[in-house]
């Protein structure tokens, strides 16, 4: 035992750590708001905006996925009970403030996420995941074909009614940056203080041996449903945020299993277990597409002929960046990330 | 003759084997208990039934004055049944800390809104857990280790953990499965000495299951032995050591 307990235990630097941390929150803070005086309105609303959004969804499953161990592909469902609630409470009682309207709506998704997470008490892995496609393909039905939830549109869309808080017109790019920041920077306080509690300690000990977890006292069944409704309502914000705060005007479509997929792409490649990995995972999937699209017009590529061929390779790419991502670092980016950060700390130690 | 844990005609099968045959034994409060018998003889399936992992096709167990024909392994958890696992069960991807501070879930008292937003009975949970996760590590030499991930410790190490993650709790009662397979004499000597530590500082009353019948007979103070699903024997070391029946079927002829 005496040789056991002379390997180097690595000690936390935690007095130093907490220092560079507040600086790091404080100075990120700072740039989130000052973003709005360097970007231009196309990139506030065609990269910026939908990025954040997307990594906030990408929290959402996180906590599900990543903490709990449960897999959804129905996570787009849940953004568009976010979307629809938001909807129908700002036409329907517009005597609430939009922060309400928000919260109310995460909790609907919340509730349908609990409903929703149901069989995860029977089953798991694989077949759960084919469950929760019930959620994606029972919503996407009833918001096409009952158009109460659209309010009569014969186009079965919603358009947000005017983004406002305090008076303050929220409809510029610059006004919808801040709703989406804003909303984003409290829900990642959230989702930190969830993980760092006793909550996300239960959480991670039933992903990791989920028999064990019950056998110590652990109460599995209601921290599992918890998880799906705390993940629902991170989705069901981010759905009301995509469809008013980025979209303006959304339907049922916009929430459909391919939007599901990219939230579960999202947590792949940022990092399973991860916050901030999230919102590089959404930069990767917003901004390859782009890049690839920019790239196209660059270089010649008419002998593919139409641009439904152009369009196809495009997606052959993408998919082929995501198979070697997933070899080369299936960590996630994160963990890039972190090992980037850890070897600048040990090169300052070592010049010290 | 009343015990903290009896089991009375307990029997368990799988699609018709039968596991456990009509088993009654009873276990006496703060006492140090060695079930052995050959591999299949059902030993882990009978603590899988004790903490409800398993649920018994006939019988019933007292546990502490509560009889009961099943039970939830939370319940159990509840009641105060501690358990450590064959093959390590540990969180493998959480710190030692962390997988100690789990073993005390069931003690959490504050709501989910006071634990994430640190309201009301919150601060007095976390540093409650945090003194006596540190008090069980330290107690267990596990200190230097609190802020490792477990799967990148030693076997031996590990087993500590999963020792520690069962004990912070307080449990009255210690199911142990094979807590010193895989180690070498000396390994065993100290886990020997560790249980019996726990035993008598602790108070838990200890099951145990171990292969080596040397370490069992100088560590329990009662031991049963199981063969096939049946009790072969039950009573002090010296007793079942000269049991004719154990000896023909377990220990070998002794010459």
């Amino acid at each position: 035992m005496t040789t056991l307990q002379e390997s180097a235990p690595t000690k936390p630097l935690r007095q130093p750590a907490f220092g560079v941390g507040t600086l790091a929150i404080v100075a990120g803070l700072i740039a989130a708001f000052a973003v709005p005086a360097i970007a231009d309105d196309y990139w506030l609303s065609s990269i910026i905006i939908p990025t954040v959004i997307m990594g906030l969804a990408g929290i959402g499953l996180n906590l599900l996925m990543g903490y709990t161990g449960l897999v959804s592909i129905g996570s787009a469902a849940f953004m568009s009970i976010g979307a629809f609630s938001t909807y129908n409470l700002l036409l329907r009682a517009p005597f609430l403030p939009l922060p309400v309207v928000l919260i109310i709506a995460g909790l609907i998704a919340a509730i349908a996420g609990v409903i929703f997470g149901l069989p995860s008490l029977r089953i798991k892995g694989f077949y759960l995941g084919a469950s929760t496609l019930g959620a994606q393909f029972l919503f996407e039905w009833l918001f096409t074909n009952f158009s109460w939830f659209s309010n009569d549109s014969q186009s079965l869309t919603i358009s947000a009614p005017r983004l406002q808080i305090l008076d303050y017109d929220l409809q510029s790019a610059t006004g919808r940056y801040y709703l989406v920041i804003a909303t984003t920077v409290l829900l990642i306080a959230l989702a930190f203080a969830i993980v760092k509690s006793r909550v996300g300690r239960e959480w991670m000990a039933i992903r990791d041996m989920d028999v064990a977890a019950s056998v110590i006292g652990i109460r599995v069944a209601r921290r599992k449903l918890l998880s799906f409704g705390i993940s629902s309502f991170f989705l069901g914000i981010a759905g009301a945020l995509w469809a008013f705060g980025y979209l303006g005007t959304a339907d049922a479509h916009a929430f459909n299993l391919d939007k599901s997929f990219q939230i579960l792409f999202i947590v792949i490649i940022g990092g399973v277990a991860t916050i901030f990995g999230n919102f590089l995972g959404a930069a990767f999937i917003v901004l390859t597409p782009i890049l690839l699209d920019r790239l196209s017009l660059i270089i010649d590529l008419s002998f593919l002929g139409d641009q439904g061929a152009l369009a196809n390779l495009q997606h052959i790419i993408f998919g082929t960046i995501i198979i070697v991502l997933l070899i080369k670092e299936p960590d996630g980016l994160s963990s890039l990330g972190r090992r980037g950060v850890e070897a600048l700390r040990s090169r300052a130690r070592s010049s010290n | 003759m009343t015990g903290l844990l009896e089991l009375h005609d307990v029997s368990l099968s799988f699609k018709g084997v039968r596991a456990l045959n009509a088993l009654s034994f009873s276990v006496a409060k703060g006492e140090i208990c060695a079930l052995i018998g050959p591999n299949g003889a059902g030993k882990s399936s009978l603590l899988n039934v004790i903490n409800g992992v398993y649920r018994a096709d006939a019988g019933d167990i007292v546990f502490d004055g509560l009889r009961f024909e099943a039970i939830h392994p939370q319940k159990a958890a509840h009641l105060g049944i501690g358990r450590t696992f064959q093959h390590n069960a540990l969180f493998r991807r959480l710190s030692v800390r962390e997988n100690v501070l789990a073993g005390l879930s069931r003690h959490g008292n504050a709501s989910f809104f006071e634990n994430i937003f640190r309201l009301g009975r919150d601060g007095a949970e976390r540093q409650g857990f945090l003194a006596r996760a540190e008090r069980t590590m330290s107690f267990l030499g596990l200190d230097r280790h609190a802020g490792r991930i477990v799967s990148t410790l030693p076997y031996g190490l590990q087993k500590r953990v999963d020792l520690a993650r069962a004990l912070v709790a307080g449990p009255k009662l210690l199911l142990l499965d094979e807590p010193m397979a895989g180690m070498n004499q000396e390994e065993k000597e100290e886990m020997s000495r560790v249980i019996r530590e726990v035993n008598r500082v602790f108070g838990s009353t200890v099951v145990l299951i171990e292969h080596d019948v040397g370490i069992v007979l100088n560590l329990a103070s009662h031991v049963v032995v199981l063969d096939y699903g049946r009790k072969l024997a039950d009573g002090a070391p010296d007793e079942v050591r000269k049991n004719p029946d154990v000896i023909a079927a377990y220990l070998g002829t002794v010459h």
